[in-house]
């Protein structure tokens, strides 16, 4: 699938824009500025961007507790993010959320979750009111995607909501990001059916894709074909196994004793997504290492200007503690 | 009004609220009944027949009759609620809570206050409930204690067909999940229900059932029916009781208790949860900080003992309040010196 300039500057840009913010905030959370538990997206770039490039803010996505990257690909504010993760009373979610709970609604992002598993009910719920609202002008429904872990596909939530949206139909896609890890645990052992999540969904009665994680392009034009089927009003869910790699911990302090020895240089060297892309469009010459260099640098930039922006953010007050509560006692 | 039972003044309030707002969906298990059969759809309409005819009424978008699994209902509603629809999801029973606590407990509860008050979720969750069928340790039981505990939920307890009209319209009207916890014992219960098609009753305003000075009864659900009856055996024996309803139990008509039981100074608490960490604990901690001064007698509580509720006739009668338990406790107030 040919890109043209301005979607490939676009998805290069988001990409990195996770990447940074994630790196910046695995340097940060060691100063001990940042509280809270925190979970990196870092690797996993190619995933979060190459689904969200094709939706529309119609389209809905519940996220993980890894879900960062879902949250800025899909639209949300990068300083109101970083306030967030700050705890400031500006952040996108007026510092009740932290990392892991981060949602805009009004983005389509139904939010992070702290619990593993528990977003694929949610997007089922989310892929039946698109389903009630109908197809647009062209036919097509809106879509809902639970993004799910090779940790997540263990929990009866989503063998439960795998089968609710087959069975009603639901315009919902259920997109497994295989980092190898649920939290410490390899997933040849954690995961019965070997390394293979996208069987499991095809038992439910799903149609499945596979396709490579770390290749932007290999995520994006497989999406599409899974966008194409979904949208159909009658056609139902569908599942995807991404094939991705974590480079961080699975929470920020984990020792990753677990890790073979050398294992993360040579994901870093040969399964980073940035890399890989820039080798693709510059080796086919539809942007040059000038145009990227550039982007990395806006990145840089925009995430330095993030983190300035939360430091000086106002905090909560004691008060705020009961904002948004129908009650107290 | 119409003289309608308790099961028809809810089915009759979610066909009304889905004919006049197309966001309300219905979803449950076997809330159409018989799908995928010989005889279905609407071979059942609802095991409860609280939904009997919605599927023919409004079809299978807005009628969502789902496979047995109560964690992808529970979040569904979430995700139907977040995205702007209204749905009244039903968990056929009231236990079942224990098979997808997470996905009222961590997120529907949740959603508004952690999303720093940027979304709503106002799904309904009506989850029948309570003993008296002989149904044993597993469909019995009643859940308030568990979902009063949770910010973020409210909880209506109809103990009337009006209640259960005019506390589910709310519901379904509030910005706010709520969980609407139907007796299953009430369900044959007939009443006068208005016939105004916006009635609703605000929460967080008790019923004053009966009207006395001696002892205060407060009670919620089934119990209010026995407190009721206890009270008008005292009445001929000259006792009067005020009997308040609480109506939902979060949030709390504080002030109706308090105001009662400043002129009583005598007080029995009614509930059908087990005996420790209940609304019978939580409203005599209330009634001892806040009304202490009024209190003439220890607080009385009538409720099981610490059980699960038992199978047999002879045990569940000994397991659960009744009016002769409330009666008692009410004379044992007024006896203290």
């Amino acid at each position: 699938m040919q890109l043209n300039r301005e979607a490939l500057t676009r998805a290069y840009r988001q990409m990195k824009l996770i990447r940074e913010f994630e790196e910046r905030l695995h340097e940060e959370i060691q100063t001990g500025e940042i509280a809270g538990f925190t979970h990196l997206y870092c690797g996993q770039e190619a995933v979060a961007v190459g689904v969200c490039e094709h939706l529309t803010e119609r389209d809905k996505i519940v996220s993980t507790h890894r879900g960062h990257g879902h949250c800025l690909a899909k639209g949300c504010d990068v300083n109101g993010m970083m306030k967030e993760i700050w705890g400031s009373q500006d952040g996108l979610c007026n510092g009740k959320a932290g990392s892991m709970h981060i949602a805009d609604v009004d983005k389509g992002m139904l939010g992070a979750n702290g619990i593993v598993g528990a977003g694929a009910p949610i997007a089922v719920g989310a892929a039946l009111s698109n389903k009630i609202d109908g197809p647009d002008e062209d036919g097509k429904l809106a879509i809902a995607i639970a993004f799910s872990g090779d940790g997540a596909c263990n929990q009866g939530t989503t063998f439960e909501a795998m089968n609710l949206a087959v069975v009603t139909k639901a315009p919902c896609i259920f997109v497994f990001e295989n980092n190898h890890y649920s939290e410490h645990t390899g997933v040849d052992y954690a995961v019965g059916t070997v390394n293979d999540i996208a069987s499991r969904a095809e038992a439910f009665g799903m149609k499945v894709w596979r396709a490579n994680g770390v290749d932007f392009f290999s995520v994006y034009d497989c999406m599409r074909e899974v966008l194409d089927y979904v949208r159909v009003p009658g056609n139902g869910p569908a599942a995807v196994e991404f094939d991705t790699e974590r480079f961080f911990g699975h929470f920020e302090g984990d020792p990753q004793r677990y890790r073979g020895e050398g294992e993360l240089d040579r994901l870093r060297a040969e399964r980073d997504c940035t890399k890989i892309f820039r080798a693709s469009v510059t080796g086919a010459a539809l942007l040059d290492d000038a145009d990227l260099d550039k982007i990395d640098a806006d990145v840089l930039q925009a995430i330095e200007d993030a983190v300035t922006a939360s430091r000086a953010a106002p905090r909560p007050r004691p008060e705020n503690v009961l904002d948004n509560v129908y009650i107290s006692y | 009004m119409a003289k309608l039972m308790y099961r028809d003044a809810i089915r009759n309030t979610i066909f009304q609220e889905m004919q006049r707002d197309e966001r309300v969906v219905v979803l449950g298990e076997d809330v159409v009944g018989g799908m995928g059969t010989a005889g279905g759809p609407e071979a059942i309409g609802g095991i409860w027949s609280t939904s009997t005819g919605l599927y023919d009424a409004f079809g299978p978008d807005r009628v969502i009759d789902t496979p047995i699994s109560e964690s992808a209902i529970m979040g569904a509603a979430g995700g139907l609620a977040l995205a702007g629809k209204r749905p009244v999801a039903e968990i056929m029973f009231a236990d079942f809570i224990g098979v997808c606590m997470d996905q009222l407990w961590n997120q529907i509860a949740k959603f508004r206050y952690m999303f720093g008050g940027k979304s709503i979720c106002p799904a309904v969750i009506r989850m029948p409930c309570g003993a008296g069928y002989n149904a044993a340790a597993q469909h019995s039981q009643m859940i308030s204690q568990f979902v009063t505990n949770m910010p973020g939920i409210k909880v209506a307890m109809p103990a009337t067909p009006a209640d259960a009209c005019g506390l589910l319209r709310q519901a379904i009207r509030d910005d706010d999940p709520v969980v609407f916890l139907e007796h299953k014992f009430l369900y044959a219960m007939s009443g006068d229900v208005p016939d105004d098609p916006d009635f609703c009753i605000p929460f967080g305003h008790a019923r004053l059932a009966r009207a006395g000075e001696d002892v205060t009864i407060v009670a919620s659900g089934m119990m209010v029916g026995y407190a009721e009856t206890a009270a008008d055996d005292l009445a001929q024996s000259g006792i009067g009781c005020d009997v308040i309803d609480l109506r939902t139990t979060s949030p709390l008509d504080e002030e109706a208790i308090l105001d009662s039981v400043e002129v009583t100074g005598r007080l029995v608490i009614v509930d059908e949860a087990p005996p420790r960490c209940s609304l019978a604990t939580d409203i005599s901690a209330l009634v001892a900080n806040k009304a202490f001064a009024s209190l003439k007698a220890p607080i009385e509580m009538v409720t099981p003992p610490h059980t699960p509720v038992p199978f047999a006739r002879e045990l569940e009668g000994a397991y659960l309040p009744s009016p002769v338990k409330v009666a008692a406790a009410v004379r044992k107030t007024l006896e203290y010196r």
